[in-house]
C-alpha cells in the first residue's frame, strides 16, 4: 500500500507540509516494502491548477492514501472520484519520520 | 420576509459530465435555452433511478427532509422532460450543495481522514491504527469540547490514585487496586477532588 506525505523538505526530520499542491517534497512511502522516495513537486510554484497537477502525479504512481494539512477545493471531488483517501493532520510540527512510524502501526 | 432558507444538501460525487445535448434535424435550428438540472436534482435521479432506493432512503443520505427530497426529485423528472420534449440542452450544475464523503476523526493522533470507499465500514484510523474513530460532523465538535474538561485519566475518588482511561469500559466499573473502591473521570464534576479533603 503506497501513501503519499507532503513535506516541507527532502530530508526523515523535515516536517509536514500544510499545503497539498504547492508543497515542496512528496514522500512516497510504501507500507508492505518500507521503500521511500522523495519526488520534488514540480508544481511548487505554478500559479494555478497546481492542485489538480498535484492529484495527477499522486495517481499516476497508484497512491491510495495522502497525508496532508490540508486540501483545497478542487482536490476533494477529484480524489473521492479516483477512490484516494484523505487524512488530514493539521500539526504542522510533525516531522515525516513520526509520521511514517504512526503508519507503521 | 426573506425566504425561508434552504438546507444544504449532500451530494456523494459530481457528475462524470456537464450535461447533454440533442441532435437531429431540428436541434440545430432553434436557440432554445438550455435547462439547468442541479447537482441536487441528479443527485436524487441517481438515488432513485440508478440505485433504486426509495425516497425516505435517498432523503437521509442526501440530510434532507423526506418530502423536501420528494421535491427536489419531482423538480428533475419535470426539468428532464421538459427537455426532452422540446429538444433543449440539458446543463447540470448549481445548486444549494456540498460534494461529501464521509469524514471521521481519530481522537488518539488527532487527525481527519475520509472514506472513499463507502461500501466498507470504517473501523481503524488509518494514520495510527487506533479504534478510537469518531464520525466528524458538527455535534460532533460540540462534544469534542465538552470531552476536553475531562482528561483521559480515571481517578480513585478515595485514594487519589490514577490510571490511564481504556477506551469503552467506564471509569465507574474499574476499582482501584489499592482501596478497592470504584474509580471515577478525572476531572468530572461527579468527581470530588482529591487535594482538598
Amino acid at each position: 500500500m503506497k501513501v503519499a506525505i507532503t513535506a516541507t523538505g527532502n530530508t526523515l526530520e523535515s516536517t509536514i507540509d500544510q499545503r497539498f499542491g504547492r508543497c515542496a517534497y512528496f514522500v512516497v512511502y510504501d507500507t508492505e516494502s518500507k521503500a521511500m522516495e522523495f519526488i520534488p513537486n514540480p508544481n511548487k510554484d505554478t500559479e494555478e491548477g497546481a492542485g489538480p497537477a498535484s492529484v495527477q502525479l499522486i495517481a499516476s504512481r497508484n497512491i491510495i492514501k495522502i497525508v496532508s494539512g490540508e486540501f483545497g477545493m478542487k482536490i476533494k471531488p477529484l480524489l473521492d472520484s479516483l477512490k484516494i483517501q484523505m487524512i488530514v493532520l493539521k500539526e504542522p510540527e510533525k516531522k515525516i519520520k513520526d509520521i511514517i512510524e504512526m503508519l507503521n502501526h | 420576509m426573506s425566504p425561508r432558507r434552504k438546507v444544504i444538501r449532500k451530494v456523494s460525487n459530481p457528475p462524470m459530465i456537464k450535461g447533454f445535448k440533442p441532435y437531429g434535424m431540428e436541434a440545430g435550428k432553434q436557440k432554445l435555452e438550455t435547462i439547468n438540472l442541479l447537482y441536487e436534482e441528479y443527485e436524487a435521479l441517481r438515488l432513485i433511478d440508478y440505485n433504486l432506493l426509495n425516497h425516505y432512503q435517498a432523503s437521509v443520505m442526501m440530510g434532507v427532509s423526506r418530502p423536501t427530497f420528494t421535491r427536489i426529485y419531482a423538480a428533475a423528472l419535470q426539468k428532464i422532460a421538459k427537455a426532452f420534449v422540446e429538444g433543449r440542452q440539458i446543463s447540470i450544475e448549481g445548486g444549494k450543495v456540498y460534494f461529501d464523503s464521509d469524514w471521521y476523526h481519530c481522537k488518539k493522533c488527532g487527525c481527519y481522514f475520509n472514506n472513499p470507499e463507502k461500501e466498507k465500514p470504517v473501523n481503524n484510523c488509518p494514520l495510527c491504527g487506533s479504534q478510537q474513530v469518531y464520525k466528524f460532523d458538527l455535534e460532533n465538535t460540540y462534544e469534542d469540547v465538552a470531552d476536553k474538561a475531562c482528561s483521559d485519566m480515571c481517578i480513585c475518588p478515595n485514594c487519589g490514585f490514577e490510571q490511564e482511561h481504556k477506551y469503552g469500559q467506564p471509569c465507574s466499573k474499574q476499582i482501584c487496586p489499592h482501596c478497592k473502591s470504584f474509580m471515577k473521570r478525572k476531572g468530572s464534576p461527579n468527581c470530588r477532588n482529591f487535594k482538598n479533603q
